[in-house]
């Protein structure tokens, strides 16, 4: 466990005691929730993410499974098995929107999570695989995302399927045979569709799996927090329950009553009009655009326009990989000792230009490929990967940062509101830090 | 090393970016595209407010009634429907005796096979069916239009950018190509002349490329002649109708959404409310602020720094 005052499982009721001497269940589940896992005590709202991440994944898992025993993974009836749902299953246009837009939700929550990393630096040592692990199951995400929007066989699912499947062809040699061989057939069929089905069953608890990997790489050094700050003792902690799990559960219910406006006032906002038109593979539709989670790595898809040494079309495809797989070298491209963002003047301000470049490439890529949008999202594009490759790693080894607090309960009783959600102490402990 | 290569990989693909954007102006300014006729001619649908609008909207079933006559006099006969049965018409307000008689006398049948030789047969629409399809197949409904395929209605508010209010457009839109102007003033086909409207196809700039194979489905007032105490049978009223009408078959749960969706975010307030006041109590010791002072005052300290660094002692 994390740190040395961390309490260790010590079954109270008998039974629990019975159990935990031949099968210690009750501790791995008193580990698995975070019993007894002291957290650093200024954590702000940015933190509370990750718990809804997992609250996002255990909603889509649900939902899913319920979905599956009605949906027919038929390129003649899915379509038509999904307006079954809609119309005639008990609550199943409940099931299915909140589905849907859980998956936009999980997205927007994880991207916020992403987001948090970065700025608080939370990508650093000790926690590099905490950052990767992560990193994994985002991407995991989006081939479920991807898989998952296939399944309702609209004209959307069915030229999305075509246009990402269509991302290995751009590879010469073996781009082609693999594509086919990926999909089942010359184009998205009958194969296509089952196989995707599959897979979408499967790989949430893939994903479920790793982020049990990555709670339990997380639990090894302990949350970071806002300062950046080791943890140097027990004054500077509290234990997870009670005071996180309120504090989750309170953010919870917030965000939930968030989504349930959406699902129940506006299901189809984040969704694609042609999805209610059945696949045709004949017809193709005016602007094919993926769902709006992938709109940044679609801008950058499209950024490249010329043939220089290689086709377009693979600098596109090789780009949009490697804007992911970049971020698995961060924590040796930012060599910063210091964590947090508030304390690091000039990188701050990159990242906030970074924000505000990923949104301009979101914007582009869910616009019709215009020479406007297409030349914006090239700069934004060009930004993005000298951001990461070039700048962060300037930055960082010539950026003079702020003075550090010596410790946690320093900062917040020198009254750091903006670092510190306890914008306090407690008289007791504080009487105590003054004393030292 | 490792930072020299990603840093080398990161300036090649910002560079080959900026070769393409580059290019991308250079093409741009030399060889400007064309406007097109849709981009300046298309318009984006007129607004229509129905009751079934807004967070708490409920149908309006008188009209839903007169929205599915439209349907049954007007649009069925080239459109299917095949998302939705007969008994669903219990939606409108219809009881099980009127929906029987609709179906009964339902003007297209139901295909079956003869129970006594096994031929292709027809017969009389259950309540249980879905409206049958106008026509037996794809090629017959291409072969009887001009080679233009009628979507299906089911789900059309849902699937066309701007809903029922884009349906209501197409409906009233219909225009006389000669002559037409747009609203800054310029003339469609001095402007474009080889935008004009191919024979068979109808001119209608809510259409996204203006042309459209549809015929004007509604041209006269009192066509559908609606049952006394309902509003004016105008080609407006008829087109607001029917899309109407059309919001209901392409989402019929849409009224218990509403009412659901209330209750859910109510009990969703009240949880966030009362999650707030138990965090608020359980961190109550934790969260007193203590004003630091003396030494770890802020305004202290900015003195004490600038003593220092008056005194030249650094730190």
């Amino acid at each position: 466990m994390s740190f040395a005052w961390a309490k260790p499982y010590e079954p109270k009721a008998p039974l629990m005691r019975w159990l935990d001497e031949r099968l210690p269940l009750p501790r791995l589940v008193y580990g698995a929730v975070g019993g007894g896992y002291p957290v650093p005590r200024n954590l702000n709202y940015w933190w509370n993410f990750g718990v809804l991440a997992g609250l996002f994944l255990m909603i889509q898992i649900v939902t899913g499974i319920v979905l599956a025993m009605w949906y027919y993974a038929s390129a003649d009836g899915a379509f038509n098995s999904v307006e079954h749902i809609m119309r005639d299953v008990n609550s199943g246009w409940a099931i299915r929107y909140i589905h849907m837009n859980g998956a936009s939700f999980f997205f927007i929550v994880t991207y916020i999570h992403i987001f948090r990393g970065l700025y608080y630096g939370s990508y650093k040592a000790p926690r590099e695989l905490v950052w990767m692990l992560g990193l994994v199951i985002y991407l995991l995400m989006m081939a479920t995302a991807f898989m998952g929007y296939v399944l309702p066989w609209g004209q959307m699912s069915y030229w999305g399927a075509q246009v990402i499947t269509g991302f290995f062809s751009a590879f010469p040699l073996v781009g082609e045979p693999i594509r086919v061989w990926l999909l089942g057939g010359y184009a998205p069929d009958q194969a296509a569709l089952t196989r995707f089905f599959s897979l979408h069953y499967l790989l949430p608890f893939v994903i479920a799996a790793v982020v049990i990997l990555h709670i339990w790489a997380l639990h090894i050094p302990g949350s970071s927090n806002p300062t950046g700050v080791d943890v140097k003792d027990e004054k500077d902690t509290l234990p997870f329950h009670p005071f996180y799990t309120a504090k989750d559960g309170w953010a919870a219910a917030a965000f939930l009553t968030v989504f349930a406006a959406v699902v129940y006032f506006a299901p189809n906002y984040m969704g694609h009009p042609d999805n209610y038109i059945p696949a045709n593979p004949l017809a193709t539709p005016a602007h094919i655009v993926p769902e709006w989670y992938f709109w940044p790595f679609y801008a950058i898809l499209r950024a490249f326009t010329v043939d220089f040494i290689l086709p377009a079309k693979l600098w596109g495809v090789l780009a949009m990989f490697g804007s992911i797989l970049l971020l698995f070298f961060l924590p040796w491209l930012d060599k910063s000792p210091v964590r947090s963002g508030s304390y690091r003047p000039v990188f701050k301000r990159f990242f906030w230009l970074l924000v505000a470049d990923v949104a301009i490439l979101g914007f582009c890529g869910g616009a019709p490929a215009t020479p406007l949008y297409v030349g914006i999202s090239q700069l934004a594009a060009a930004y993005y990967f000298a951001h990461f490759l070039i700048i962060l790693p300037l930055v960082s080894a010539l950026e003079r940062p702020l003075p550090l607090p010596d410790s946690i309960s320093s900062s917040v009783l020198h009254g750091e509101k903006k670092e510190a959600a306890p914008a306090g102490i407690s008289p007791r402990r504080g009487a105590t830090a003054i004393a030292e | 090393m490792l930072r020299f290569i990603l840093g080398f990989i990161g300036a090649v693909f910002s560079v080959v970016l900026l070769i393409s954007f580059f290019g991308n102006v250079s093409t741009y300014l030399t060889s400007p595209p064309p406007p097109s006729a849709e981009e300046e001619f298309h318009l984006h649908p007129k607004p229509l407010h129905l009751a079934s609008d807004g967070l708490l909207g409920k149908f309006d079933q008188q009209q839903l009634q007169r929205g599915f006559q439209v349907y049954k006099e007007v649009c069925s006969a080239c459109h299917s429907l095949n998302q939705v049965a007969f008994h669903d018409l219990e939606g409108l307000g219809y009881n099980e005796a009127e929906i029987k008689a609709i179906a009964n006398q339902w003007q297209t049948e139901v295909p079956t096979v003869n129970p006594e030789t096994g031929e292709a047969s027809t017969r009389k629409a259950l309540t249980s069916d879905k409206f049958p399809s106008p026509y037996a197949n794809e090629t017959a409904a291409r072969a009887a239009n001009n080679n233009a395929l009628p979507p299906d209605l089911s789900l059309m508010t849902k699937a066309r950018h701007g809903g029922a209010a884009y349906v209501h457009s197409i409906l009233t839109g219909y225009r006389n190509q000669a002559g037409y102007k747009n609203e800054k003033g310029v003339e469609l086909l001095k402007e474009f002349p080889t935008a004009k409207t191919p024979n068979g196809l109808h001119f209608n700039p809510y259409f996204a490329n203006l042309n459209l194979a549809m015929p004007p489905p509604l041209t006269s007032e009192g066509q559908v002649v609606y049952a006394p105490g309902n509003p004016k049978p105008t080609v407006d009223q008829m087109a607001t109708d029917v899309s109407a009408f059309l919001v209901w078959t392409a989402e019929p749960k849409l009224a218990k959404r509403h009412a659901a969706g209330l209750w859910a975010v109510l009990f969703l307030l009240v949880a966030t409310v009362l999650g707030y006041f138990a965090y608020r109590n359980i961190w109550y010791g934790e969260k007193a602020v203590v004003r630091p002072t003396g030494a770890l005052d802020p305004k202290n300290q900015v003195k004490a720094r600038s003593a220092k660094r008056k005194a030249g002692i650094d730190g």
